[in-house]
């Protein structure tokens, strides 16, 4: 059996969460990967070191999804296992493939169980959908954070592959990236949360300030988001990113279904919030219950005197 | 321009769902049902761009048991025009609903199909890049802005790292995210107004479609239960317990 997998990549740097998903992968057959964009080479190289990968196919161009598609659907004759992981890319094309070829993906999946059958979540995690598919081919897309990070030390060879052709009708005209020096959001060991309660862009400066402490990724709820507090791209819950950190920590976060939907994976939840009835309280393995402006910097100091370094 | 808006009933977002303890599914039984909310985002935007003179018609269709009318009335009583039930009690798939859609796409022939990201049940988000595949047409998802612009469309969208615009040839095909617009709430007049709008039911069996899953659903369960932790009463305990937990971590 082999497998492509669609890898994740954004200005010159292969996202961690390829590594997840040719972990996740590796069981189901050979892995080979496929790096389609722009500014390539640098992840391309990185793509070659993972565990478990036979060879890095390069797609050097500006793709869309319908060119994403195109560019696909030529190479996945080849394949048993077309996968990506469930971020923006991957979502956007992999449905579009699957009907093109005429096959029902498994989106969203959280648990490889054999060579056809799947876990998934559904209701915004709220239950747990297990699938068996007959299919000729399996097309899937997969939450990174529910799977491990291959090793590396591999040294897979890299193939550029013919792209003429390929054309799509949409075009990108404008991207606006975050930079951002925190880790990323998706794969992080360590979240640090912040709601609407933070109220304000510079309120999630002093959330920031304690993700810096802790080497932690930043994260926030819808309603801080649509309050212009914070990036859409830091947004964590069913329409956002899903995240399975070690540890997340929550401010000022009530706890809405939605919210919960994109926690359900972190190991332990550290909750701060003024209101002992709030639901992120409830469920959280350790709460504090008070006002966030005097917690953070009070904890900041805390942590400093612990020495606590990372 | 024509705008064709596709939209799915679902069990409300609010309510907090239970899994049957037999495995078969999510109880729907005496559950509130309403409009999945992506699609009332793609509702209000065809709405806002017909009122802005930039369409002229608003269809919309729902694939669906009988009461899924309900769903289209609100889509009427919004300011949509007129209403497709294309009426199935079978659990379809994307796949199949994808199919049914690109049939009345090809029936209506609009401009622009406008569909939520995901629907809020299956949390799939496959539908609408599964027509623009049917369809041959170029996609835009997760949109949070829409702009007609002559003979085309630029669409910003929401992706993992920022933001981005797209520019899409008409026709095309858009599914939308939260931030699009804020969804209005039709008053009574407006419901009223709605059972008088045309309102056709055609049955699935009819557009030749196979319908068939191609996915065994085995089971259906309950996520693992959380155990509630404790509270703590000062700071200083809050930074030893983030301590013991950091290292903890750092030990595996
Ligand atoms: C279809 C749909 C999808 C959605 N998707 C998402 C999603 O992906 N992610 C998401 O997060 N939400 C999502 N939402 C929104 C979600 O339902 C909630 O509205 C949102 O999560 C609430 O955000 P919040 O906790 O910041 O705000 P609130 O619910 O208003 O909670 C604020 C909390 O802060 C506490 N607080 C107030 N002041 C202080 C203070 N000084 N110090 C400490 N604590 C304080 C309050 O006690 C309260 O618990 C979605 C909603 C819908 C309808």
């Amino acid at each position: 059996m082999s497998v492509l997998v669609l890898a994740d990549h954004d200005q010159g740097v292969l996202s961690p969460a390829t590594a997840r998903i040719v972990h996740a992968v590796a069981e189901l057959g050979t892995v080979d990967i496929l790096l389609a964009g722009e500014n390539i080479a640098a992840p391309a190289q990185s793509a070659s070191t993972l565990a478990g990968v036979a060879k890095v196919l390069t797609a050097e161009g500006l793709f869309v999804a319908d060119s994403l598609e195109m560019l696909l659907s030529t190479l996945t004759v080849r394949y048993h296992y077309v996968v990506a992981s469930a971020g923006s890319v991957g979502k956007d094309v992999l449905p579009r493939l699957a009907a093109k070829l005429d096959l029902m993906p498994v989106t969203d999946v959280t648990a490889i169980l054999g060579p056809n059958r799947f876990e998934r979540p559904i209701y915004a995690g709220n239950a747990l959908q297990t699938v068996a598919s007959n299919q000729p081919k399996h097309l899937l897309t997969l939450r990174a954070s529910a799977f491990r990070a291959a090793a590396t030390g591999n040294a897979a060879p890299i193939e550029a592959i013919d792209t003429s052709g390929v054309s799509s009708a949409a075009k990108l005209i404008a991207s606006h990236r975050t930079q951002s020096e925190t880790p990323d959001l998706a794969t992080a060991q360590i979240v640090v949360g912040g709601g609407i309660a933070v109220g304000s862009a510079e309120g999630f400066q002093l959330i920031e300030s304690l993700a810096k402490k802790l080497n932690a990724a930043v994260g926030a709820t819808r309603a801080a988001v649509d309050a212009g507090y914070a990036p859409n791209d830091w947004q964590v819950g069913q329409t956002g990113k899903i995240i399975a950190p070690d540890l997340y920590i929550a401010i000022g976060i009530s706890g809405a279904l939605q919210h919960l939907a994109g926690i359900q994976g972190a190991k332990k939840i550290v909750a701060i919030n003024t209101d002992p009835e709030a639901p992120l309280v409830k469920l959280a393995d350790i709460a504090l219950i008070g006002d966030l402006f005097q917690v953070i910097p009070q904890l900041i100091a805390e942590l400093d005197k612990i020495g606590l370094k990372r | 321009m024509k705008i064709l808006v596709a939209v799915k009933r679902v069990v409300d977002h609010n309510v907090r769902i239970r899994v049957r303890p037999d495995g078969s599914g999510v109880e729907t039984n005496g559950v509130r049902m309403s409009m999945n909310p992506f699609c009332k985002h793609a509702v209000e935007a065809a709405v806002q761009l017909a009122e802005a003179g930039q369409a002229d018609e608003v269809v919309v269709v729902s694939i669906g048991p009988k009461p899924a009318t309900d769903v289209i009335l609100t889509a009427l009583a919004m300011g949509a025009h007129r209403g497709i039930l294309i009426e199935t009690d079978a659990q379809l798939e994307t796949l199949a609903i994808a199919k049914l859609l690109a049939k009345i796409t090809a029936e209506e022939n609009p401009g622009l199909v406008l569909l939520g990201k995901q629907a809020v049940d299956d949390d799939s988000n496959h539908v609408g890049q599964m027509l623009a595949a049917l369809t041959g047409r170029p996609q835009a998802t997760f949109a949070s802005e829409i702009k007609v612009t002559g003979q085309g469309l630029e669409v910003s969208r929401e992706v993992d790292t920022g933001r981005e615009t797209l520019s899409l040839p008409l026709p095309a095909i858009v599914t939308a995210d939260l931030r699009l617009n804020t969804p209005r709430n039709a008053a009574l007049p407006q419901v009223m107004k709605a059972r008088s709008k045309p309102l056709a039911t055609r049955p699935a069996a009819d557009f030749g479609v196979d319908l068939a899953p191609r996915l065994v659903v085995e089971k259906i369960s309950p996520p693992p239960e959380r155990v509630a932790g404790k509270s703590v009463g000062t700071v200083a305990e809050l930074a030893a317990f983030i301590a013991a937990d950091i290292s903890q971590m750092e030990a595996l």
